[in-house]
């Protein structure tokens, strides 16, 4: 495999991590594994399909919740990645990027979880939902910060551990993160719907 | 600068891209709720059972795509103009391996999955409805993903705050409309 300017070790070591090989080698195990993991998240949808059904609201918090969970999730890992990369990355409770990573995260969880709360119960309603507003809302900041949480935790675990283990963590953290707030953010919703519905 | 925004700055990048996406999904729930798909819901098994797989790997393929351009970008090593570049095209061709590879995989662990607990399957039926899915979202997927990249970096916005809610979008939107799109195809042929 040869590039321009693979003249020098560096450029060599860059061209490597680039190759189609070591690409779909790096991935292939890791999202059949998650996609097995996803099954599970496919018979818990299944086991409440009836509450989801006669809950309308609820239905359409599944997949926004899932959705937005998984896009503070790619942020906050491509991000750390790309500091990690820069050398700016370090995992200490002072350190400006992070706490400038984790800041925006729950900033932008309670400004979308409260919209998402608000859209959902007037979704819900028009097609003839009979859940309270105060509810909706409830489930829907109570579930979503409680998501923002596991979506910082996993971030950075994932990006620690994938850099350890020496895996490209472009390739391998937004796959396991957000698959884990997948799975995490149906179990996560049941469990809150389960105490507040 | 590239990895030294603040939280303010990181929160007013993201939070257009994300509120648009929060849109796009409470479109794709009502795609997913509408009549059409619940027929198919019922009419294919193991079709709910898959669909969580199926626009999470979309994520999973084309977001790690778009944080390895992402990464490219800052470092240097690609440029944000599209031509034949070495890196680029393996990073696309990589993808799409993995996509349609995943795509399949997804089809045949969910007839497994369906066997051993008794149901009702067809692998033909699930292989067929995947391939369509998954080729129609790589085709997707890729190009808009190096469009919004390419265009976005040139103007100054760093895609690591856009590539995320930008693949979760479009993958969850045109993943379950391309998902339709193949049980209609699927349905035609079989």
């Amino acid at each position: 495999m040869s590039s321009p300017d693979s003249g020098s070790d560096a450029g060599r070591e860059y061209v490597d991590e680039w190759s189609i090989r070591r690409i779909v080698r790096t991935m292939i195990p890791l999202l059949a594994a998650l996609s097995v993991l996803q099954l599970v998240s496919g018979t818990v949808l299944e086991t409440y399909e009836e509450t989801l059904v006669e809950n309308p609201a609820l239905l359409v918090l599944v997949p926004v919740q899932i959705g937005t969970a998984g896009n503070l999730a790619s942020i906050t890992c491509s991000r750390l990645t790309t500091q990690l990369y820069l050398g700016t990355y370090e995992l200490d409770p002072s350190n400006p990027d992070l706490r400038a990573n984790v800041g925006a995260v729950f900033a932008l969880a309670g400004t979308v979880f409260g919209a998402v709360g608000v859209a959902a119960w007037g979704i819900g309603v028009a097609l003839g939902g009979t859940l309270g507003f105060g509810r909706v809302l409830l489930v829907s900041l109570v579930s979503g910060m409680l998501l923002a949480v596991l979506v910082v935790v996993a971030s950075v675990a994932a990006v620690e551990a994938s850099y350890r283990v020496g895996l490209n963590p472009d390739d391998t953290t937004i796959p396991v993160v957000t698959n884990l707030c997948d799975v995490a953010g149906v179990l996560i919703l049941f469990a809150v719907v389960s105490v507040v519905v | 600068m590239p990895g030294h925004d603040t939280a303010r700055d990181v929160y007013r990048q993201a939070l257009p891209v994300i509120l648009v996406s929060l849109v796009a999904g409470l479109f794709s729930g009502t795609i997913l709720g509408s009549e059409t798909m619940r027929a198919g819901i019922s009419e294919v098994p193991g079709l709910l059972l898959l669909l969580p797989a199926f626009l999470a790997t979309r994520g999973g393929v084309y977001g790690s795509l778009g944080a390895r351009l992402s990464t490219g970008l800052h470092q240097g090593l690609i440029e944000p103009r599209f031509r034949l570049d070495r890196r680029l095209t393996n990073a696309i061709v990589a993808s799409f391996i993995n996509g349609m590879t995943v795509s399949v995989f997804i089809a045949v662990i969910t007839f497994l999955w369906l066997r051993l607990f008794g149901n009702e399957g067809n692998l033909l039926e699930l292989v067929g409805i995947m391939v369509v899915a998954g080729f129609l979202s790589a085709v997707l997927m890729i190009s808009v993903l190096i469009a919004v990249i390419f265009v976005g970096y040139r103007r100054g916005l760093d895609p690591d705050n856009v590539i995320g809610p930008v693949v979760t979008t479009l993958g969850d939107v045109f993943g379950i409309l391309f998902l339709l799109v193949g049980i209609y195809v699927v349905g035609a042929v079989l």
